[in-house]
């Protein structure tokens, strides 16, 4: 294995560590860093495949990726902080009512 | 050299986001994913993309952090969550991710190793100049419709919470 299969075989596992939070865990805000965690494992994938093959888009790809994730982040916080104040909770269980 | 910085940047990487997974209080969980991504931007550092190892600092933990941060501070309930920390999902979760990142690290393991001639001709077209000079000239389009999207974020993010204030 050399290091660029080990980074993103180091991706992967980040990757399903990211996953593994958003399952199990029954926090909110520990919910949304979790998909940060998944996010980030993609991004090391993309760059790890753009440093072995020299390639701009794929550094390209994840500025793109960034500007992306600020903009998910920013509205995932507006609308956690108003169903929040609504309910009084962080638990996920309490917002299984939600539709759509 | 940089081998065992990898290795050494990798290991803090998986301890880091484990611990964001089994910490109690979201505001450590939330110091452990900066240092998660302090680390990755270090194994890019290592990986010679500068560029990205700087944006990584910059926007994630500079900027999406920040926000966490803040929206912890605004909502940091001692509810159900911060009392039963995982779900009843946890141990077969635990089981399956387990089965999945073993199955992963293997296939990926197994994948033929290729270009290594291109990947040890590496020069510097990740450095700030480089980057910069072929990013203007490739993406400069997609460069102001990133400068939209991020003004549509704020837009919207400012709608949500006067439809919330108003509802």
């Amino acid at each position: 294995m050399d290091r660029y299969q080990f980074l993103v075989a180091l991706a992967g596992l980040i990757f399903t560590l990211g996953l593994l939070g958003v399952v199990i865990r029954r926090n909110l805000l520990v919910v949304m860093m979790c998909l940060e965690i998944m996010l980030n494992a993609v991004v090391l994938s993309f760059v790890t495949t753009a440093v072995r093959t020299q390639s701009i888009p794929g550094v390209a790809m994840t500025f793109f990726i960034y500007v992306a994730a600020s903009c998910e982040v920013a509205l995932a916080m507006a609308i956690m902080v108003i169903l929040v104040r609504r309910r009084h909770s962080l638990d996920v269980g309490t917002f299984q009512d939600l539709k759509g | 050299m940089s081998g065992i910085f990898i290795a050494f940047f990798s290991a803090l990487a998986v301890v880091f986001a484990i611990m964001v997974i089994t910490m109690r209080q979201p505001m450590r969980a939330a110091l452990s994913l900066v240092a998660h991504m302090v680390c990755l931007a270090a194994l890019y550092a290592c990986l010679g993309a500068h560029v990205v190892a700087v944006f990584q600092v910059l926007i994630y933990v500079g900027a999406v952090m920040v926000f966490m941060v803040y929206t912890i501070m605004l909502l940091d309930d001692r509810d159900m969550s911060y009392q039963w920390v995982f779900s009843r999902l946890a141990l077969p979760a635990v089981v399956v991710a387990g089965l999945v990142a073993a199955a992963l690290w293997v296939l990926i393991g197994r994948l033929p190793v290729t270009a290594p001639a291109i990947a040890t001709a590496a020069g510097d077209s990740f450095t700030f100049s480089s980057f910069s000079v072929a990013f203007m000239q490739h993406y400069w389009f997609h460069f102001e419709l990133a400068t939209v999207l991020l003004l549509i974020g704020i837009i919207a993010a400012w709608a949500a919470v006067k439809e919330g204030s108003n509802g």
